[in-house]
């Protein structure tokens, strides 16, 4: 019989006012039995609704199962056959509108916490999974640029099959987003670079400090012996609001912000990146990363964080459990509230955020329901500093270099259902194509990359 | 890693390294800038790189013992090595077409920037004056090199100990005075120093070229750091950059944004006196 406890088993959690000081992760892994338990909960459909909401298609009931065997490895190995990242998707998945959005247990009480049982397994496995080995060459190489999650999970697939894969990344760290953009109390580096070092011992070469496009364009890459190339370049340039006041000292982009927290550490002392510890701050999103850039705030010493936001909550694009973990550490919600301009003081430092009320239209055809500003209600929000989190677009370096490669208006690659792009043997995936979305949609856009890529290859050689 | 060749201190607050890079070498051009990473701890910091051997697979790069990362790096020597090394980053420099004459001036250590594109107009057969202003004769750096790329060659320092008494600015008004045309100017210097470059060309419509180094992190386009407001518009000095037309940047705000870290960079400098026994660095 399963376990119909309607809730699921919760999970422990730093105190929110000793976590919003440090930058420690947020949530625990579940015990052993914490974990037995909440396997007990699934119903272990025929049909399988969960499966199809996972983008990589994880075996979800048939892991459960095996954790409720108490075979954790063989838990672990199903997860891993379909997705490369299993320790990352369990922590920063949107299980509630993927997986566990479709649970039948979630039509009546609450779904089976699948991304923590994904999560368990991945950490009980962590130093208990043999190292993988490289698999047999077969002698063709191809070149992957970016490592973040659709390069990475790319790589993975194309390694496993022979491949000789080389992946290329800009930074000193690999794992793009990963490592500058999703903040340690969400998602350890630590777990980061323990994925990425599984690559590496399937014989994947990870070369950083290597921009595509400048270094060495795509053509060169094709001219140096890679017969396929797969573009993950992420949506790396800022959006900015184009309001007045956007150059004052203390605007940041939040990947500025978050670069320096994260990817150099800035809050650590050891490490020389600066970083200002304003003491009021308003972000301005409502995405994960202005989440991430809100809460990373609050670790780094602010008083006061805002979110100020043009919706309102039910509109709100961040991951539920995010949102919940904010507002418990005290992070302020301006919803229906719209910068017009941004005020500096006699030094050109920011002084206050000047916002516009809003109201809700109502639902355009598509059902979204717009907003627009009600006259007369600015008014000022003192703060010291500005966070814009409104988004990201593609970074223009690969397209401007490389002849033949389409990009729609928003600069985002062409591709076709293949993921191939206009060109032949390059392939393109995740928010290079999309715009900004999620980690684990991009894993599943390298993943279908490196099945067409396979397959181009074969045919190519094969003719 | 990338291994330091060779290093040489061309005055008390300046030094000249030679770094093993052979893919950039072959690469970069006059204009670009890399970006280095001393260690683990260290932050990413631009310089724009002064010299490339691409046969021997070196860049050159001159640097000012200003912050952290560059005293640090100023305390590596031959055979040491530096963890990251990334580029080439940025835009080479575009000189109007069919130009003929360019005037490139270099302040302080500008004129390690100044430097390579003044050797690469003169490579190309364009007639190069070269102004060079330094606060006094102690620092004067890369006299001879540039001689040797520049068909004039002006020294100014602002006490008169060396050269022409006076700033850039007054020679190059002098020249244009004198009845010298050229069709192009390219200033790199301190802030101030290409805000008045500009402001000296610019009744006479002369193309002025600068050279920002604002702050940045990624070199890329991704952290927006270092934008800067360039004909009423937003522009990353790092991907749009970092050469802009002089006459359409706005300099008062580019010096605003660079003293963002001023106050950490502060404390960080009597930090490092107190790690190394009281020494001035800066």
């Amino acid at each position: 019989m399963p376990n119909m406890q309607a809730e699921k088993t919760p999970v422990r959690e730093q105190e929110p006012k000793v976590r919003a000081r440090n930058f420690e992760e947020v949530s625990s892994c579940y015990t052993d039995a914490e974990a037995l338990n909440e396997a007990q909960r699934c119903l272990n459909c025929k049909n399988k609704p969960c499966v199809s909401g996972c983008p990589v298609g994880v075996r979800i009931p048939e892991f459960i199962e095996k954790i409720r065997e108490g075979d954790i490895p063989a838990a672990y190995e199903i997860i891993k056959s379909t997705n490369g990242l299993p320790a990352v998707c369990g922590r920063v998945c949107p299980q509630e509108s993927q997986c566990e959005s479709k649970c039948v247990r979630g039509i009546k009480c609450e779904p089976v916490g699948i991304g923590r049982l994904e999560r368990y397994c991945a950490d009980y496995m962590a130093d208990k999974a043999p190292k993988p080995e490289k698999p047999v060459s077969n002698g063709h190489k191809v070149a992957i640029v970016g490592s973040g999650p659709s390069g990475l999970s790319c790589a993975s697939d194309l390694a496993k099959l022979g491949y000789e894969v080389t992946v290329f990344e800009a930074f000193h760290t690999a794992g793009g987003v990963l490592m500058y953009g999703i903040p340690e109390f969400r998602l350890p580096k630590a777990t980061v670079q323990r994925e990425v070092e599984g690559l590496r011992a399937l014989g994947v070469e990870i070369k950083t400090d290597m921009v595509i496009g400048k270094i060495l364009s795509v053509d060169e890459l094709f001219e140096s012996g890679y017969e396929a190339v797969f573009i993950g370049t992420g949506a790396g340039l800022p959006n900015f609001m184009g309001i007045d006041g956007e150059s004052l000292v203390g605007v940041y982009s939040a990947n500025e912000y978050l670069t320096r927290t994260n990817l150099m550490k800035a809050y650590l002392d050891d490490y020389d990146t600066p970083i200002n510890r304003e003491k009021r701050i308003a972000v301005v999103g409502g995405g994960n990363v202005a989440m991430d850039a809100a809460r990373s705030a609050l670790r780094l010493g602010a008083d006061k964080v805002y979110i100020v936001y043009r919706r309102s909550a039910d509109e709100m694009p961040a991951r539920r459990e995010e949102v919940c973990h904010a507002v418990e550490e005290g992070i302020e919600f301006r919803y229906l509230t719209n910068p017009v301009e941004i005020l500096g003081d006699e030094n050109g430092k920011v002084r206050a955020l000047k916002c516009v009320k809003m109201e809700l239209t109502e639902p355009d055809q598509s059902g979204r329901r717009g907003v627009k500003p009600i006259g007369g209600s600015e008014f000022e929000l003192e703060t010291d500093a500005v966070i814009m989190a409104i988004g990201t677009s593609p970074n223009p370096l690969i397209r401007s270099t490389t002849k033949g490669l389409e990009t729609n208006r928003r600069g985002c690659f062409v591709v076709d259902e293949n993921m191939l792009t206009t060109r032949e043997g390059v392939y393109a995936g995740g928010d290079a194509v999309t715009g900004a979305a999620t980690v684990i949609l991009a894993m599943g856009a390298g993943k279908s990359a490196a099945k067409s890529i396979d397959e181009y290859i074969k045919s190519k050689n094969n003719r | 890693m990338f291994k330091i060749l060779a290093k040489r201190e061309l005055n008390a607050q300046v030094t000249l390294m030679e770094i093993e890079a052979p893919l950039i070498a072959k690469k970069v051009r006059a204009g670009q800038f890399i970006i280095f990473r001393i260690d683990e701890f260290g932050e990413r910091v631009p310089l724009t790189v002064a010299d490339r051997d691409a046969e021997k697979g070196s860049i050159t790069i001159i640097f000012q013992k200003v912050g952290r990362s560059t005293i640090m790096l100023g305390n590596l020597n031959e055979g040491d090595f530096i963890l990251d090394v990334v580029g080439p980053l940025g835009v080479p420099t575009e000189i109007p077409e069919g130009a003929k004459r360019v005037a490139v001036i270099g302040g302080g250590v500008g004129c390690a920037i100044a430097y390579p594109q003044a050797k690469s107009l003169f490579n190309s057969g364009v007639e190069v004056d070269v102004i060079a202003g330094f606060r006094n004769k102690d620092i004067v750096i890369l006299e001879d090199e540039m001689r040797a790329v520049s068909n004039n060659y002006y020294i100014t320092t602002d006490d008169g100990s060396y050269g022409t008494k006076g700033f850039v600015t007054n020679k190059l008004q002098e020249l244009i005075d004198a009845g010298n045309h050229y069709d192009a100017v390219i200033a790199i210097g301190p802030v101030p120093m290409m805000k008045f470059v500009c402001a000296v060309t610019k009744p006479y419509g002369i193309k002025t070229i600068v050279s920002l180094n604002p702050i940045m992190i990624d070199g890329t386009g991704m952290c927006g750091g270092c934008r800067v407001r360039v004909g009423g518009k937003i522009k990353y000095a790092c991907v749009d950059g970092p050469d802009f037309d002089g006459h359409e940047v706005d300099f008062d705000e580019l010096m605003k944004r660079n003293s963002a870290y001023r106050d950490i960079e502060q404390h960080d400098r009597e930090h490092i006196c107190r790690l190394t026994g009281g020494v001035v660095n800066a």
